[in-house]
């Protein structure tokens, strides 16, 4: 059974020059940065926020602070690794004003290992996309990682939305590698378990042998 | 091996972060296990699903408007402490 491809380019040659002309105050390199990972941002803010308005204030409010704290950054890390790490705590800070009877941590650590023991065993279709209309597909998808604590879905967002890998998630996250693999398991898992419903194979047959 | 410690290594199995021989004993052990099997093959199609999914992109119109007002507001600053 093959693996899965991370789908991100390793960062273009010239992201270290646009970082120090915008140390120096050149706007338009800048601007270079925010057009590269204003994209990725959104899409990180709203998978944490849940909400479009929140991430729109994230995507704004990350980049202004990234722009503001460019003297502070060391670059013992990617760019992008410390962009995210803001945009995370901007996103997470938003979740937290919104849903102040629960607690939002990204150290909410996980309740017992039945959580994720898969239960449901039937293979899925061979193309289980294709059963949906795109429309459906998304809603169905977006419904689904909504229903996972935040601090899971961060961890997949990062990780298998966005392709960064274990050590980059644990930094921008400020977690341990062995907390991220964890993480990411159950996350994996538990959705794993909730698209079955949808995209079992109907063709007959109790998935076992 | 057993399903539960196959499930524990799921993760470094599908990210291809292991040693050859940790590899060889979980790819035997799905040659015989059909419900390892469906549950390895059904996470990595969750993966591919999302991450080709294309959820949450951010429109054009709306990108303009935001980036017009991050620089704006970004001039508006002193600019990188430093």
């Amino acid at each position: 059974m093959g693996t899965i491809q991370p789908k991100v380019a390793e960062p273009a040659g010239d992201e270290l020059a646009l970082v120090h002309a915008a140390k120096a105050g050149d706007i338009g390199a800048f601007e270079q940065l925010v057009r590269r990972y204003d994209r990725n941002v959104f899409r990180i803010a709203q998978h944490i926020t849940q909400n479009r308005e929140d991430a729109e204030d994230v995507v704004q409010d990350a980049f202004l602070k990234a722009y503001q704290n460019l003297g502070n950054f060391q670059e013992q890390s990617k760019f992008y690794t410390w962009l995210v790490r803001i945009a995370v705590n901007e996103a997470l800070m938003r979740l937290r004003r919104r849903r102040p009877e629960r607690m939002v941590s990204l150290d909410e650590d996980i309740k017992t290992e039945e959580d994720s023991m898969p239960r449901e065993v039937a293979d899925w279709a061979p193309n289980p996309e294709q059963l949906y209309t795109q429309g459906e597909l998304k809603e169905i998808l977006g419904k689904t990682i909504q229903g996972l604590p935040p601090s899971f879905r961060t961890v997949f967002v990062l990780r298998d939305v966005e392709g960064l890998s274990t050590e980059e998630t644990a930094d921008a996250l400020d977690l341990s590698i062995p907390a991220v693999k964890s993480r990411l398991l159950r996350a994996r898992l538990q959705l794993r378990e909730r698209l079955s419903k949808y995209f079992k194979n109907r063709t007959g047959g109790d998935g076992k042998k | 091996m057993t399903c539960s410690d196959f499930l524990k290594e799921l993760t470094d199995y599908l990210d291809d972060s292991m040693d050859a021989q940790t590899r060889a004993e979980l790819e035997d052990h799905l040659q015989w296990c059909h419900n390892c099997y469906v549950v390895c093959n059904t996470t990595k199609m969750t993966i591919e699903i999302y991450r080709d999914s294309h959820l949450y992109e951010l429109p054009d119109d709306l990108r303009g408007r935001l980036r017009a007002a991050i620089l704006s507001k970004c001039k508006g600053h002193e600019g990188p402490c430093t």
